[in-house]
Formats: C-alpha cells, structure tokens, sequence
C-alpha cells in the first residue's frame, strides 16, 4: 500500500493534487461529473474586491502543448463570491478550500482577505501577486520583493490562516522575491503564475489575444516551473505548492521532487475535465513503478 | 456534461472547405443548438463544434476547415475515434417558437438549424429556413432542409445561386412568428435588426475549456455577464448587447 498523503501549512491533505485558481471555478461544474472531495483541496477564482468583468475577447489562444489566457480576473467580486459562490461550493466540496485573492493595491488584497477569513471552509489564503499596482506605476506587485513582502505583511496583519503566496515567474530572481515573502510572513509560496506570452495570427497578422499579450501555461511550461520550485526550495523554509504544465501523475512526482509539498494542476483541467481524478487514481501505480511508499518522503527529493 | 469516446463512420466534403461527419456512440444529452467539444491529437485545447443532427447512437457534426486542428480532422478517416465532451451549451428553447419559426443559418451556422428544424417539424410546427452562403460552391444542405418538409430559401452574398445578397433580402419570402439564428456575428446583428420578432441567437467565440470553468468565452449581456459556453451560445434577442 502507497501513501498519497501530504501536508500543507499544518492541514493534512489526502493527496498533493490541487486544481489551480482560474482553471475550476468555484468548483461546482467540475462536480457536474465527479466527486471533487477526491482532491486534495482546489484553489477557487481569483476574488478581487470589486466585481470585474475581465478584458475583452479572444481571450484564448492555443500554442503547441500549451494555451495563452487574457482572462483578466473576471470576478462578481468579493461579496458576491461569499454570498453566491461560497454556499454552491460547500454544497460539493467538504474540505478546507484555498481563497485564491487579487488585489490592484494593498488596501484591496486586505480587504478581500478581511472578508473571506471570516468564511466557513477556508483551509488557506493563496495571494496572487501577479496584478499591477494601479498606485506604484502598474508594476505587478510580484516583480519586486519590496513589494511582495509589502502585500504580505499587510495581509499577514489579518488573518491567522495559512498565507500562501503565489508568485509570478516573469522576474529576474524568482528566489530574492520567494525569501522576501517567507521574511515577511508568509506560510507558504506557491509557483509559478502563468509565463507572459503572444501569438500572432498569420491570417490576419495580429496578436490572437484581444489585450495583445497573455498568460502562457500548459506541458510546455512544465521545466521552467520545476526549475524555479527546485531553485526556491533550496532558499526557504517553508512549503511550497508546486504548479506549471503538470498533466500527469510522473509531472506530479517530479514536482515534489523539485520541492513541492503540494501541486497545482491548471490548464489540464481545461483540455481533459477528469484530469485531477485521473492523476490521483494513476499515482499508485507510477510510485510503485519507481519505489516510491510515501508521497510525503520524497519532497524536494532531487536535492 | 461527459467525455466520450466516439467513432468516426463517414466523413466527406460536401461544399467548398465543408465536411460532414458521422460519429457513433454514446450521445445522451445532445441537443439542437448545443455543441460538442472534440479532442484532436496533436492539438491542446479542444475543437467545439455544432451539434448538426443527433438520431439514436448517431451523431452528424458539419465543419468548416479554418485551421490547422479542423484541417487535422478532414483528414481523418472511418474507424478512428474522438474524445469528445458532450451536453455542452444551453441549446435553442423549443417552447417559444409559435407555430411558424423563421430559422436563418449563415455558413458554418447552418448545421444547427437542422437538428432544430427536424425537432419543431416533429412538434407539428411549419418552420421556414434561410440559409446564407457567399457562393453556390459553399451551398449545403438545401435538399435536406427541403426533405423535412421545411419552406427553405437560400441566398448567396455574389448571387451565383438563390436570392443575391444576404439572408436578410429573403425576409420579405416569409411570414414568421419567432427567429432561430446562428451565422456569424454581423449576420447575427442583421437578422436582430431586421427581424420583427423575438428569437434566439447562437454566438460563436475562442473557448478554453467548453464547460464554464475558465471564462475564456465571456461576453456581456443586459441580464448580467455570461458565458458563451456555458450560458449560452444561444441568447435571448432582448438579452444581447452589440
């Protein structure tokens, strides 16, 4: 018997899989076809204060193995999200869930986190800090640690849950800004966000995307992620939620050996719905292929 | 919603960059105005596709090759199977259409029109159909439409074949009670302000996923943001904003 058991920020999960924010709603279409408590928990949609309707359409672009996304954190914002999405979401999910939040100032991602903490059914705080800052010149917050460590203190001031930083790989030094959170106090890192990226039609010789540029993700991003969750684990000390083209149970290994106490599956749960319970059902059999008991013994196994 | 593995029967051009292909397996919950979503290998993300007619273990989709991942599956052959997810889109509502319904399909929007069609006339509805191309080389369907019993005018944009012009100049051919359209978009603004009735409108967008979940296909409505994927792709006439 193999153990899928993991743990993330002092919550014992029944297996690392965590289908990542923007990829599962609030989780309830997904429980159209399956039992979502098979999972170890799932990130829901990036909460903004305010609602947002996101950027304009196409919003999608296909690459080879791979997709290009200028969603633009579509959201009914915050109160809606805990009067109409959060009661839907408990009805099908009975674990602690992750409140992925987004902010375009500080003032924003602690008022959405003050909000949410006061919800049922939170196992952890995810904050994306991939947004702009519409008060320090629309530099993503996620590209300086000075402020990354900004937003994680002042939300660190207003929750005691877990407090997961989701980081954004289009930096210099994904490690400076990893230390900067840990320093300032967050629980945990979580990466990568999608990598920044283009596709021209030929046809029409212009950006597919409608906003020009997107987030790139998918299988292709996978060494890019192991590379920066084997580089940050070497730097902190707390856990790591591991994400970037995973779609199989090997990726899912693979990430852990990086570093990840738990991974994140994101566009997969686009292209294949049953992506997540596949994976889970399959990881029996890729541990025993390669010796592996306990999921748990071989994080950051590669170092 | 489910992911199916369906197996290809027949698959053969039919007009200028136009296949028609049967597919056999399990088709529970597909119907008229609804869409499949099919995985091609080689490609990431699926290929959402109109639902043309479905008949028992029998699903028939009619595509238009305007990329790599539709040029894939003209090539493919009897035998070779897809998995496809079915039960997608909220489909055209039956109840509203009084008993004369005008359904007008533009191009890659006629395939639905079909299914639909079929269903009213079993309801004992007499519909009339107009279906738009650009020449007589794209004309499809025409004798299937007119097989169902269906009053059915076609128009061409250069007048090679039909009416010249678009399927707006047919209007004046019928009496209607209610509309049912898919074309794309400014046809679909056309027939809205042409048209003197209510009706139902099939929009077309890029998609992540098909099934509601990425927000990929957003758009804006008077009754609130939906999805076209998910909420749609048919919307209500009084619901739209252009």
């Amino acid at each position: 018997m193999v153990s899928l058991k993991t743990e993330l920020c002092g919550i014992e999960l029944d297996n690392p899989l965590i289908p990542a924010s923007g990829t599962f709603g609030f989780g309830y279409e997904f429980a159209e076809i399956y039992d979502i408590n098979c999972l170890g928990s799932f990130s829901f949609k990036g909460t903004t204060k305010d609602p947002r309707f996101g950027n304009p359409t196409p919003r999608i672009a296909e690459c080879k193995d791979a997709m290009i996304n200028s969603v633009g954190l579509q959201n009914p914002g915050v109160e809606n999200v805990i009067k109409n999405e959060l009661p839907k979401l408990r009805k099908c999910f009975h674990k602690p869930v992750m409140a992925n939040v987004s902010g375009f100032s500080v003032d924003e991602y602690v008022y959405t986190v003050e909000m949410l903490d006061k919800e049922e059914g939170i196992g952890w705080f995810e904050v994306n800090v991939s947004c702009p800052n519409v008060h320090g010149g629309g530099m993503s917050f996620g590209t300086s640690p000075e402020a990354a460590a900004e937003v994680t203190r002042a939300v660190r001031k207003v929750t005691n849950k877990p407090l997961i930083i989701k980081l954004s790989p289009n930096v210099t030094d994904i490690v400076s800004i990893a230390k900067a959170c840990e320093e300032a106090g967050a629980d945990g890192i979580s990466l990568i966000n999608t990598l920044l990226g283009m596709k021209i039609d030929l046809k029409t010789k212009k950006p597919v995307i409608a906003n020009k540029m997107g987030g790139f993700s998918g299988p292709a991003i996978k060494p890019v992620a192991i590379r920066m969750v084997y580089q940050v684990y070497d730097a902190v000390k707390i856990p790591i939620v591991g994400g970037g083209g995973v779609a199989t149970a090997e990726d899912v290994i693979e990430m852990m050996l990086a570093g990840a106490s738990a991974v994140q599956v994101g566009a997969q749960n686009l292209v294949d719905p049953m992506a997540c319970p596949k994976i889970i059902a399959d990881l029996p059999r890729v541990m025993e292929k390669y010796g592996i008991k306990n999921l748990k013994d071989i994080i950051g196994g590669a170092h | 919603m489910k992911d199916v593995l369906l197996t290809i029967k027949s698959n053969e051009k039919i007009a200028k960059n136009t296949y028609l292909m049967v597919l056999l397996g399990d088709t529970e919950g597909i119907k008229a105005g609804a869409f499949v979503n099919l995985k091609l290998d080689g490609f990431f993300l699926r290929r959402p596709i109109s639902v043309c007619e479905v008949d028992g273990d029998k699903l028939t989709l009619i595509y238009k090759v305007v990329g790599e991942g539709t040029e894939k599956m003209s090539k493919m052959a009897e035998g070779e199977k897809i998995w496809t997810l079915t039960g997608l889109g909220n489909g055209y509502d039956l109840s509203k259409s009084g008993e004369r319904p005008l359904l007008v399909g533009g191009g890659a929007g006629v395939p639905p029109m079909y299914e639909l069609c079929k269903e009213l006339i079993a309801e004992g509805k007499k519909p009339a159909v107009i279906l738009g191309f650009g020449a007589s080389d794209e004309i499809f369907f025409e004798n299937e439409f007119k097989a169902l019993g269906a009053d059915t005018y076609v128009t061409t944009v250069d007048g090679s074949y039909g009416t010249k012009g678009f399927v707006t100049d047919a209007f004046d051919k019928v009496d209607y009670t209610y509309v049912y359209t898919c074309g794309p978009e400014p046809m679909l603004k056309a027939v809205y302000n042409k048209s003197t009735t209510s009706g139902q409108y099939s929009f077309e967008e890029r998609m992540g996923c098909g099934f509601g979940a990425c927000m990929g296909c957003s758009c804006k409505t008077k009754y609130g943001n939906k999805r076209i994927c998910k909420d749609g792709p048919v919307l209500e006439k009084e619901e739209i904003i252009w």
